[in-house]
């Protein structure tokens, strides 16, 4: 169970104090699914690095089965990127000197849970079986994004985090990858958090929130 | 212009946002220019101040009459044959050593101006020009240059004493003057030398010298007619030495020129946006190519001046120890401080645009060829990177044919010179492919997920520290060779001092006269076992200056002198008059070996001996030969006493040798003990390799600072491969180590590569350039501690290199970090 309660963010522009998070609420159950939506600078993304802890939030408290991700330092937090989520990003962030199946391989042998079965099963279901021996440049967008699922799956977080998955995507890949996802996610019995600008893709997932202004927008928290 | 002027404006910008890369290409100028330009202020200054010995006595010195026997002969010879219609000028020299806080000893040169012919001059001023009176009338006048003004620490007009407290005549500096010499009129000099009466040498005019007239019968018993060629002989001798010094300027030329060389192309790589947004806006490709030559040229300039005044002062920091190795090798007196040209300042701003563009123009050319539209894929530039590795490949296969081809027919020290820069260059151009084949090994043996990471992340970031690894190889390499040879060649030249000078104590006598009068005297002495001259004439022996030196039959010489091959009989051979020996150099450059007929031209006949033994003769930049005494004076009557060497009770060394000096008024530096003359020996060859150490150090250091570039140009680049690491669970602190142990692995296998490519330069630089260069080979050694200091030296280097990206990077605040995933906050 992820709550996030009254979360607060700003930054230090040029122009003075920005606020980008001015008291964020919701919560997202086990197994469930969860779309995040809103116009760009409505703080999606900033909100979904706190929640890696890539970022720590300036006030509020965002638990993790009822341990807060607050204080902890930042070797607590690296461990929580490594063991407890699985992030997926809009420009895919695989590591260019390893081949996709060290790529797909990487985090859960980071997490010491690679289980290769798994994983192989993984590979077969994103149809990257003939591109294992490739390298990341050697693929298309689509195929790329692909094995960024392959990668946030394979530990079976608990948690997957996704950031635009769809967004440098066709309309007809965007529908197959996220397919995929939804139903890998299913699989491996993790909770999905998706930030997206498409109304159409968030109506896949369970609920749907709209961050406006920094705000979870009335009557949807 | 308009279009040249708008791209070349926008190109500019790209340096407002990346000042380091600014730097790194100035630095790599600067260094590449400085460490260039200092080597050739010291051979600039050497050579001018060779030329300035030789114009002492312009165009009056064309010949001259010496001594058959001993350095100096009565003056009346000089009235007999002023008498005679010989239109000769008296010329005494000899050493004087002034006193003061730091006595020093210089060339006294005693010149009768009257005598000499109209149109000579002295010291660049014409004979009929100058203030005779002041010259010759008391007080008199001491010409010094400006430098050894300074050097003494003395003032124009001062009147200094000598060792021995005679006062010269006032010092008047003379700006064309050579280093270390006064001049003075010779009634002055047979003064203050205490040579009352005696001469060096009588000048004979060219035209008259040309006529080649018979000496008057008495006269020729005394004198001997020779042709002036000390100045060609000084510059033919240290050529070797200039030669090396600038290889030493060209390799750290070219590690300098690496730095600029990656800096530009990493500009080139992130500006490549740029210049497919200037293509699409209509810039014509010879237009981008004019702009950003025109910048390359802007870096030049500036890189170059600042190259130019670091250069400057680098020579007067070295050009002490060059100056001594000189004096003490050569004889050759330099200056102790740089006067130079403009035209140096103006080369050396020729160099830095020439450097520079051999550093961009394969960035420039790699732009021209690469397609509009593809400017801005970075697989295109991969792409481009690898047909260049290919090209460079194939260029050390060509390289290497070059090295193999140079080692079996080359004869010649720019062969010699060739090969080893044919070795370095193939060594560099391989050492991409090699890093790469190595890593790929390594990744075979890599299990974990970071490990793996860190060995395929190592293969990725090749390209772009290729070449600053390229100029470490290259520095450590020369470290690793260098050091090898000189330390080799200080065991086996300090192993073969102790033999060779086994004498306890050695005397330079005045004459002959003098030595036989001494000889006789040492021979009542208590204590003194043998008393053996060494009888000398120098000659020529196929152009080449050689001392021919004739010893008495001793058992000490069987015993002492090294050979380094010999006939069973060699020493029975000597003693009988039928043998010779030749030093190594000398036998090298006649290309002769033992056995072989040795024609030595005497004074009447020529004479042929037997080769019966090679021998070392370190430092000696002459040729060597050693034949009996007996022998020598039958055939040569010029053949003079040059050293007294007593063999004799060492305790008696000290009573001896204070005898000597009050009773014949010999000089200290004339009577000389033998653990003094080992001593003085072993500093002149320290000094001798400080400025190539020196050098090497800065290479080595210019290499350091390449690395440095590199790896903080690249940090900048590198966050895109590192945050998704951390995204993924990896930590900042973990980052910092796996990018630190990624650069010393990295530095690791090029040290590893490094010391085998230094041996083999030590062995090109001991076995070839050696031999040509002086004439001896000398046995290659493998210094394991040495190698392990270097080696460390290397990785602490790498070290200092990586300390700085890495404690950016750890300082990174994690929004930096972030920017790799979004755009927006």
């Amino acid at each position: 169970m992820l709550v996030v309660e009254d979360v607060r963010k700003s930054f230090i522009t040029a122009q003075g104090k920005l606020p980008v998070l001015r008291g964020v609420d919701f919560q997202l159950s086990t197994g469930t699914s969860l779309a995040l939506m809103g116009e760009s600078g409505s703080g999606k993304s900033t909100l979904l690095h706190l929640i890696a802890g890539l970022e720590r939030a300036d006030s509020g408290r965002i638990l993790v089965d009822g341990e807060p991700l607050q204080g902890r330092r930042e070797a607590e937090l690296a461990r929580w990127r490594r063991e407890g989520i699985g992030l997926i990003f809009q420009q895919y962030n695989l590591i260019s000197s390893l081949q996709v199946s060290a790529n797909l391989a990487f985090q859960a042998r980071l997490a010491g849970r690679h289980d290769p079965a798994w994983v192989e099963h993984l590979a077969g279901r994103l149809g990257l079986m003939p591109l294992l021996q490739r390298y990341p440049e050697q693929l298309s967008g689509g195929q790329q994004q692909r094995v960024a699922i392959g990668r946030a799956l394979a530990p079976r977080p608990p948690l997957v985090l996704a950031d635009e998955p769809t967004g440098n995507l066709d309309e007809a890949t965007s529908d197959t990858v996220l397919d995929l996802l939804l139903q890998l996610v299913a699989e491996a019995g993790s909770s999905l958090l998706m930030v997206t600008h498409s109304a159409r893709l968030a109506s896949r997932l369970t609920r749907r929130l709209c961050l406006h202004l920094g705000r979870i927008q009335p009557g949807e928290a | 212009m308009g279009m040249l002027r708008i791209s070349l404006l926008a190109l500019l910008s790209h340096w407002r946002r990346h000042p380091l890369q600014f730097c790194s290409i100035l630095t790599g100028l600067w260094l590449a220019t400085a460490l260039w330009t200092g080597v050739q202020a010291l051979n600039n200054q050497a050579r001018a101040d060779y030329a300035r010995a030789g114009a002492l006595l312009a165009s009056a010195a064309q010949a001259q009459l010496v001594a058959r026997q001993g350095e100096r002969f009565d003056q009346a010879a000089h009235v007999q044959l002023r008498r005679s219609g010989w239109p000769v000028s008296p010329i005494l020299e000899g050493r004087l050593s002034i006193a003061g806080k730091e006595p020093s000893t210089l060339r006294l040169l005693g010149i009768e101006p009257l005598t000499l012919p109209r149109e000579a001059s002295i010291a660049g001023q014409l004979t009929t020009g100058f203030d005779l009176d002041g010259f010759i009338g008391p007080p008199g006048q001491a010409w010094i240059a400006p430098d050894t003004l300074l050097r003494l620490g003395l003032k124009a007009g001062e009147q200094p004493l000598s060792g021995d407290g005679q006062r010269l005549p006032p010092l008047q500096v003379q700006a064309q003057l050579a280093p270390g010499v006064i001049v003075v009129d010779i009634g002055h000099a047979q003064t203050l030398l205490r040579a009352p009466g005696q001469l060096s040498r009588l000048l004979l005019p060219k035209a008259f010298a040309a006529l080649a007239p018979p000496l008057p019968v008495e006269l020729a018993a005394i004198l001997r007619l020779q042709a002036s060629t000390d100045t060609d002989d000084l510059q033919r001798l240290t050529d070797s030495f200039h030669l090396n010094l600038t290889a030493l300027g060209m390799l750290a030329f070219v590690v300098g020129l690496f730095i600029v060389h990656a800096a530009i192309g990493l500009a080139l790589e992130q500006r490549r946006g740029l210049l497919r947004t200037l293509r699409a806006c209509g810039v014509s490709l010879s237009g981008l190519i004019g702009a950003l030559t025109l910048e390359l040229g802007l870096f030049a300039l500036l890189g170059g001046l600042a190259g130019v005044i670091s250069g400057y002062l680098l020579a007067s920091l070295l050009l002490p120890d060059v100056a001594a190795s000189l004096r003490g090798l050569y004889g050759a007196q330099v200056a102790g401080q740089l006067s130079l040209s403009p035209q140096w300042g103006l080369a050396g701003l020729a160099i830095s645009l020439l450097g520079a563009f051999l550093a961009g123009c394969s960035s420039l050319l790699r732009t021209m060829r690469l397609p509009l539209l593809a400017l801005a894929q970075p697989q295109a530039w991969r792409l481009a990177q690898g047909v260049w590795l290919r090209r460079q490949v194939l260029l050390a296969i060509v390289l290497v044919v070059l090295a193999m081809a140079c080692w079996w027919f080359g004869d010649s020290l720019l062969s010699a010179f060739v090969m080893v820069t044919a070795v370095l260059l193939t060594a560099a151009l391989l050492l991409p492919a090699l890093l790469d084949a190595a890593l790929a090994v390594l990744t075979r043996f890599s299990r974990g997920p970071l490990t793996q990471w860190f060995i395929a992340d190592s293969r990725q970031q090749l390209p772009a520290l290729a070449l600053a690894l390229m100029a470490l190889l290259l520095a450590l390499a020369a470290s690793v060779g260098v050091g090898s040879m000189t330390e080799g060649f200080r065991r086996t030249f300090v192993g073969w001092l102790d033999q060779r000078l086994s004498a306890d104590l050695y005397v330079t006598p005045r004459d002959t006269p003098q030595a036989l009068e001494i000889s006789a005297w040492l021979s009542g002495q208590p204590g003194v076992d043998a008393v053996l001259p060494n009888w000398r004439v120098d000659t020529r022996l196929q152009g080449w200056p050689v001392q021919l030196q004739g010893i008495a039959d001793h058992p000490s010489y069987r015993q002492h002198w090294p050979l380094l091959e010999q006939r069973s009989d060699a020493w029975t051979q000597l003693a009988a008059g039928q043998g010779a020996m030749l030093s190594e150099q000398l036998a090298r450059r006649l290309k002769l070996g033992l056995d072989d007929d040795l024609l030595l031209p005497t004074d009447q006949t020529e004479q042929h001996l037997t080769i019966v033994g090679l021998y070392a003769d370190y430092g000696n930049s002459k040729g060597h030969v050693l034949v009996d005494a007996n022998w020598l004076r039958r055939y040569w009557r010029e053949a003079r006493v040059s050293t007294l060497n007593l063999r004799m009770a060492p305790a008696r060394v000290p009573e001896l040798k204070a005898a000597l000096e009050q009773r014949y008024g010999l000089d200290s530096s004339r009577v000389v003990d033998q653990s003094s003359l080992k001593r003085w020996s072993t500093e002149v060859f320290d000094r001798t390799f400080a400025a190539t150490a020196a050098l090497n150090s800065l290479t080595l250091g210019v290499a350091g600072v390449a690395l440095f570039i590199s790896l903080l140009t690249l940090g900048q680049s590198r966050l895109g491969q590192l945050a998704p690491l951390w995204a993924l669970g990896v930590g900042r602190a973990s980052l910092v180590w796996l990018c630190l142990g990624q650069t010393l692995m990295l530095a690791l296998l090029t040290v590893l590569l490094a010391i085998p490519l230094g041996l083999l330069l030590a062995w090109c630089l001991v076995a070839v350039v050696n031999v040509q260069a002086f004439g001896w080979r000398l046995p290659l050694h493998v210094f394991a501690g040495q190698l392990l200091q270097l080696g460390l030296l290397g990785l602490l280097t790498s070290l200092l290199a990586a300390a700085g990206p890495l404690w950016q990077l750890a300082r990174r605040q994690p929004a930096e970090l972030l920017r790799q995933f979004a755009d927006e906050p």
